[in-house]
């Protein structure tokens, strides 16, 4: 509440960090609080420092992983494999450009080493009223913790590490409600998947998406970020949840959480933060949570989804017939039944230990499909061990699915997990793009629980039916 | 960054909705340290077929499509990663300007970082433009506008970007800038991370 005004979280969390606010003529200065950076987008970024000879201003506050173009299978001795060629390149010099800025790096064969969008939340370094960016477009992951969290390209990286602050103008406001209570097999990727089927692509371009309502309060930290993670997917800046008791009992006790009476103090200036009752938001979308099914895409951007007993459309303009035609599918046919070449489960937005605990509840006593390869890549070394000290690698390898290390794989295909030409997959990471996940592959978003169940069928399936 | 202040050149219509950076540049042509050489991997997948030859039928491809310097795009260009490398692709490409009536916005922010003018026109102006590829067109950046035939049509364009982009300027050194009020903000809100 400011000057009596009710203001939204995006509204407190902004004019926090404001150096200076936007005029008519000049951005706002923003201060940015943690700053993720991993191998692919930052190193352009380091050479533009060096080029003017500027310092990392605040190096304690950028932290550095490699995902993105890591192998994620074992070679030969048995150990991880090593990046080869180019990756080995850019692997090499984010370490070297880690070690002379003084920067943290969780490299290869760290236990804390994951995808960025995982091990920030998962080490507590990602906490409410944070303003936090990264040069990758899931930042807005984070935003499930009651962070302002962004993506940002290379420019921008260069200027956090230099200066800690970005030229922004404020979004605007974007509620998206979601009330009731989800049915059982229908999870956080599916409520996503439809609310980006509804307001397209494009929908929330230039807004940072709120998610409230009661079905939002009922999920667990690990489906808020599923949920927010793909915010970006919509076209918002950001995603956001307001922080409850599930975001405090998530994040305390973690590694780089603030302890004792830091974390008393902490969390009175956390309470505060939420959404204020009556703050308007600048556009307001309601779905009725306990109407949702599971949801898949059947084309080739991620607003193409369909509820997962639906037919697929009938083209309503060139855009949906291209995809139909890259997708190789029939218009009014079913996609459940379709056949299918890979399951890759994992990614930044499906790669949690609750992912994979859905995913092995499917796969328990059954076996994958013939010639079905199915991938499961945990989000991090932390989560790997945690499911194998479950035995979740157990259940996965005896369906007959491949338990990788930690990273981003087969979700961007920068490394050497690839769908051939023309291969189907059921994938539970966050983009269906033509060739995305290797050229001329083909794509259906789905949840943990669709991919697992369709891996054991050979064919886009209904979880629904194997759970009941 | 050098400065832009008028961009005459004929145009290339790409009109597809939602062209995302996967396909301005696929991610194998990110495993790199440099941002130097993206033009090579400019709309590879829909450039190139599987044996790497030329598709004939992909506009970048035709004799028209050689020196233009303006692309016109359909709504929503540059949705997806946030890849700074789709915008050195184009600029590698020799794009000087795109025209769309919409872009994705870290895409946008990123143009613009670059000297790549993201030109946002009306409906009615987008329609002109896609129905008469290789037209000449005029693109002022001072005055915001875009000429073409007997067409004229303003594009909005905030100040400051304005200003960076007709003196060549960039975000960093403007932030360089700012260093006291950035210390003093720091100073005033203490050292602990978790400011709120």
């Amino acid at each position: 509440m400011e000057d009596g005004r009710p203001c939204t979280l995006l509204d407190k969390l902004w004019d926090a960090h404001l150096v200076s606010p936007e005029t008519e003529d000049t951005p706002g200065v923003l201060y940015i609080d943690l700053h993720l950076i991993h191998e692919v987008t930052s190193p352009q970024a380091f050479a533009e420092l060096r080029r003017r000879g500027l310092p990392v201003r605040r190096p304690e506050r950028t932290f550095a992983t490699m995902d993105h173009a890591i192998p994620t299978r074992l070679g030969r001795d048995g150990r991880r494999a090593l990046p080869v060629g180019p990756a080995a390149d850019q692997v090499g010099a984010l370490g070297n450009n880690c070690k002379e800025f003084g920067i943290t790096l969780f490299a290869m064969g760290d236990a804390r080493q994951g995808i960025v969008h995982v091990i920030g939340p998962e080490l507590g370094l990602t906490r409410p009223g944070l303003t936090l960016v990264c040069g990758d477009s899931h930042t807005s992951t984070h935003g499930a913790m009651g962070a302002l969290a962004f993506g940002v390209g290379t420019s921008e990286v260069g200027h956090v590490l230099a200066t800690q602050c970005l030229l922004q103008r404020r979004p605007k406001t974007f509620s998206a409600e979601f009330e009731g209570t989800l049915p059982e097999g229908v999870t956080a990727k599916d409520l996503i998947l439809a609310l980006i089927a509804r307001i397209g692509t494009g929908g929330a371009t230039a807004h940072a998406l709120e998610y409230r309502g009661s079905a939002i309060r009922a999920l667990s930290m690990e489906e808020r970020m599923t949920v927010c993670n793909m915010s970006i997917e919509a076209g918002a800046r950001a995603g956001l949840v307001g922080p409850d008791d599930t975001t405090y009992d998530y994040l305390s006790g973690r590694e780089f959480a603030p302890q004792g009476e830091e974390w008393d103090r902490a969390l009175e200036r956390w309470r505060g933060l939420p959404t204020d009752d009556g703050a308007a938001f600048d556009r307001t979308e309601r779905i009725d949570a306990a109407a949702l099914e599971p949801m898949i895409t059947w084309g080739t951007s991620p607003g193409m989804g369909i509820p997962i007993r639906s037919a697929v459309p009938v083209p309503g303009d060139s855009g949906q017939e291209k995809a139909l035609a890259y997708m190789g599918l029939t218009a009014g046919k079913p996609l459940l039944g379709q056949k299918i070449d890979v399951v890759f489960i994992g990614s930044c937005t499906n790669s949690r230990l609750s992912d994979l605990r859905e995913a092995a509840r499917v796969l328990q006593g059954r076996k994958v499909a013939k010639g079905v390869q199915t991938l499961v890549v945990p989000g991090s070394e932390r989560v790997k061990k945690q499911a194998e000290a479950e035995g979740l690698d157990r259940v996965f390898r005896e369906a007959g699915a491949e338990w990788r290390e930690a990273g981003c794989s087969m979700c961007l295909a920068m490394n050497d997990d690839r769908l051939k030409p023309g291969q189907y997959a059921v994938s539970t990471s966050n983009r269906n793009f033509e060739g995305r996940q290797g050229k001329g592959g083909r794509t259906f978003l789905a949840s943990p629980l669709t991919a697992a169940a369709s891996a054991v069928s050979g064919t886009v399936a209904d979880a629904r039916e194997l759970l009941s | 960054m050098k400065p832009v202040r008028e961009i005459r050149s004929r145009t290339t219509v790409l009109p597809n909705e939602n062209v995302d950076t996967d396909q301005i540049i696929p991610a194998r042509f990110l495993v790199t340290t440099s941002s130097e050489g993206m033009g090579d991997g400019l709309f590879a997948d829909w450039r190139y077929d599987a044996d790497g030859q030329p598709r004939p039928d992909f506009v970048l491809n035709q004799t028209s499509a050689k020196g233009a310097r303006v692309l016109v795009v359909g709504r929503n260009f540059g949705c997806g990663s946030s890849r700074e490398h789709a915008v050195w692709a184009l600029t590698g490409g020799g794009f000087q300007a795109l025209v769309s009536t919409a872009f994705a916005d870290i895409f946008r922010a990123n143009a613009l970082k670059n000297g790549l003018v993201p030109v946002v026109v009306d409906e009615a102006t987008h329609a002109s433009l896609v129905e008469s590829p290789g037209i000449e067109v005029e693109i002022n950046v001072e005055a915001g506008t875009i000429a073409f035939g007997d067409h004229r049509a303003s594009f909005p364009l905030e100040s400051f970007s304005r200003f960076c982009l007709l003196n060549g300027l960039d975000e960093l050194a403007f932030l360089v800038d700012r260093e006291k009020d950035i210390a003093a903000f720091e100073e005033l809100s203490g050292p602990a991370p978790w400011r709120l």
